[in-house]
């Protein structure tokens, strides 16, 4: 049957089982939403930016591990989601992002609302199509999905443009997709992990250091298996939070510049590092030479750029980590007898790091005169669902929901690790409440980011989705004050936010629920109203307002040099 | 310890692909001496040749986010001495009276070719492995070097086999 160009990427993606996507229209997308008003298969939220239509997409994704979907037309929508792709790709999110484009003959003539979209996304991407005839629509949408969700995921963007739309052609669904030049490498090779097995049962002071592509690769319960069965303490990166449980005995919590001290310890006097799915990212290693000086490195990841790009690895394995570690639990059955003496070997190790732990514990002082941030973390955690999301933005309250918050579940903590992207959070936790509208998605922000997309609760009220907004107010640009404090000699420069907004009224203002307080004692019964409220609340705490995120790294520092108390 | 390096690269003849390749050198801070590209007599393919400086791991890193690209379908690493390479430059040279017999000489060591001349110049199309080209140049450039244009180094692997093996 033949249809206009418009209708064949609708029907392309409803074979994606696409059922949700997040857009805004304008004259070049205007034929796909006249379609898609004949296509019931197909929800489409509309956000008021398109960045945060971006970041609902992103959030959709990390939060249900499906492909996002985002539409934005030419020229000022397609560059709204710059940093919306930007932040996917950092992450290696799924995503598949249509821009739409001038008329084919108009390219390269600075017609109106064009750019050169592929142009700008190249970096940030890790694939792009222009779609150039509609019979090309199926293939090059099936290309663009396998391409976002295989091997190490990113976001993929389609150039559609507006005369391919309205164009026919017949539909017809390709039944594989194959690509010369991509075939990523999803099996572990068995000897390299007979190798991992065989140094990793030989190890003292051994540590597994985890990151996204585990939660990723969906491998959580394999990793938690695997590190049981050895005994061995698991540290997580901010992108791993969630892929073990923290209250295990064995966790560690985050590494890294606000990383735990028995973690940043653990690393340093480590023999043996076993990476899954992480890249040994600066706000990781701190100073890379004196980063694990005894350490043999082991490197498991699906992507071969990431290992040797930092830090030199003695044994590399390239691979899926979830086939990596299923081949590890199989190979350890097969050398099982070295167990028993392995966990013998490490009773001196977990003794070091029960000291490390009781010495220095993530902890923060409180107060009964003035809200500690902290204490909000820990109450939210004590109040809400085991199975809750929290999505964050960018800052000091990002850092301390890492800290304080304890994750127990993969896909449960949506955050802007590599590209660290203020307003990331609140249409995140939007997509996140889209996919899931049952669960509970609580997002938490400081009073600079949720200012870059607050116009997403106006969707979030719209659409009945019923997200726990926490703002962690201190009237500051925390994180970048926290630096002036201690690096230049309390200058701060332009980092306090002299107008107070009152939050309360802002969100009244979008129909939501506003609530406030500053009184430490208030907290609990704040945060009960609001997971009692069957719809959006905004929930304003004014904390401490020079309360630091500790320990902390400082940038170039070695792992072992934390500032604990400043 | 940076070194000189020879990296030929199969490509789908595709809208922005040279691009791509290029864009990620400049864009991770890698090198190019030079690229050169065009197609192959495979329909669909092209090959660039990038000539390109830096140690061991900056060259691991280059090869594998080369492989990384989608349009990529093979990256030929040519260590030391596996490949031949050659290059094309043409060289615009003033040749005036007693200098038109010196760069003649010069042409014919090089076993170069004049392809213009005028009364105040020739032009000289030079072919051969880099250094060789650095070599004419190095000894045209007393003489009065006007304009040059280099091609950039192609490389094809020593031996009967072809790059699928």
């Amino acid at each position: 049957m033949k249809m206009n160009g418009a209708r064949i990427l609708l029907e392309s993606l409803k074979r994606e089982g696409v059922d949700l996507v997040f857009g805004y229209p304008g004259g070049t997308v205007i034929n796909i939403y006249d379609e898609l008003m004949n296509v019931r298969e197909i929800r489409h939220i509309l956000p008021r930016h398109e960045q945060g239509g971006t970041h609902a997409a992103d959030g959709y994704a990390r939060a249900t591990g499906k492909v996002g979907v985002a539409i934005a037309t030419s020229g000022p929508g397609a560059t709204n989601t710059v940093t919306g792709i930007a932040t996917a790709y950092m992450d290696s999110i799924p995503m598949v992002i249509i821009s739409g484009q001038v008329p084919t003959p108009l390219i390269g003539n600075d017609a109106f609302q064009e750019v050169d979209m592929i142009g700008i996304t190249r970096p940030i991407t890790k694939h792009s199509f222009l779609v150039r005839n509609p019979k090309d629509i199926p293939t090059i949408v099936r290309k663009a999905f396998y391409i976002a969700r295989s091997g190490r995921p990113g976001p993929v963007l389609i150039d559609f443009p507006k005369d391919v739309q309205i164009a026919q052609a017949e539909f017809k669904w390709p039944e594989s997709v194959d690509i010369r030049g991509y075939k990523p490498n999803l099996g572990g090779h068995p000897r390299q992990v007979e190798k991992a097995i065989s140094m990793m049962l030989a190890a003292r002071r051994p540590v597994m250091y985890v990151g996204g592509g585990v939660i990723l690769a969906n491998a959580a319960d394999e990793l938690t298996a695997l590190a049981r069965r050895l005994q061995f303490p698991v540290t997580t990166t901010l992108m791993g939070l969630g892929s073990f449980p923290e209250n295990d005995p064995l966790a560690l919590k985050m590494l890294g510049m606000h990383g735990a001290y028995a973690a940043n310890m653990a690393m340093t006097h480590s023999d043996l590092i076993v990476a899954v799915g992480a890249r040994f990212d600066d706000r990781v290693t701190g100073k890379i030479a004196t980063f694990a000086p005894h350490a043999k490195i082991i490197h498991i990841d699906v992507d071969p750029t990431s290992i040797r790009k930092n830090v030199r690895v003695d044994l590399p394995i390239v691979g899926d980590t979830k086939d990596v570690l299923a081949k590890m639990l199989a190979e350890l059955d097969k050398q099982a007898p070295g167990i028993k003496a392995l966990l013998k070997n490490l009773a001196a190790w977990h003794e070091d790091i029960s000291g490390w732990k009781e010495k220095h514990p993530i902890s923060y002082k409180q107060s009964t005169s003035v809200i500690k941030p902290q204490y909000v973390i820990q109450k939210l955690r004590e109040l809400s669902n085991d199975d809750a999301i929290m999505a964050t933005d960018v800052g000091q309250h990002q850092m301390w929901a890492a800290q304080f918050f304890e994750f127990h579940h993969a896909r449960t903590l949506l955050t802007s690790g590599g590209l660290g992207t203020m307003g990331f959070g609140l249409p995140a936790a939007m997509g996140a409440q889209a996919a899931f509208p049952k669960r509970q998605v609580i997002c938490v922000c400081g009073d600079g980011g949720v200012q870059m997309n607050i116009q997403e609760l106006a969707t979030m009220v719209q659409n009945r989705l019923p997200v726990k907004i926490v703002i962690l107010n201190n009237n500051f640009l925390g994180m970048v004050r926290q630096w002036q404090e201690l690096f230049f000699d309390k200058r701060y420069s332009q980092t306090c936010m002299e107008l107070p907004i009152d939050f309360v009224k802002l969100a009244e203002a979008y129909g939501a629920k506003g609530l406030r307080t500053e009184k430490p004692a208030e907290v609990e019964q704040v945060i009960k109203e609001a997971l009692a409220h069957n719809g959006p609340v905004v929930m304003e705490f004014k904390i401490a307002r020079e309360e630091k995120v500790l320990p902390m790294v400082p940038a170039g520092a070695s792992l072992n040099e934390m500032v604990l108390n400043a | 310890m940076h070194h000189s390096h020879t990296i030929s690269v199969l490509v789908e003849n595709e809208f922005g692909v040279l691009a791509r390749v290029s864009g990620l050198f400049s864009g991770r801070g890698f090198n190019i001496d030079s690229l050169t590209v065009a197609p192959t007599n495979e329909e669909g393919l092209s090959r660039v040749t990038i000539v390109t400086r830096g140690d061991d791991n900056i060259l691991e890193q280059i090869t594998k986010q080369l492989n990384k690209l989608v349009d990529v379908i093979k990256v030929i690493d040519f260590s030391d001495g596996s490949a031949i390479e050659r290059e094309m430059a043409l060289i615009k040279v003033t040749a005036e009276d007693e200098s038109r017999a010196e760069v003649l000489r010069i042409v014919d060591i090089f076993r170069a070719k004049i392809i213009d001349v005028t009364p105040k110049s020739y032009t000289i199309e030079a072919t051969g492995a880099p250094i060789k080209i650095d070599a004419i140049m190095e000894l045209l450039r007393p003489l009065g070097l006007k304009e040059l244009v280099r091609t950039g180094a192609v490389a094809i692997g020593r031996g009967a086999k072809g790059w699928k093996g």
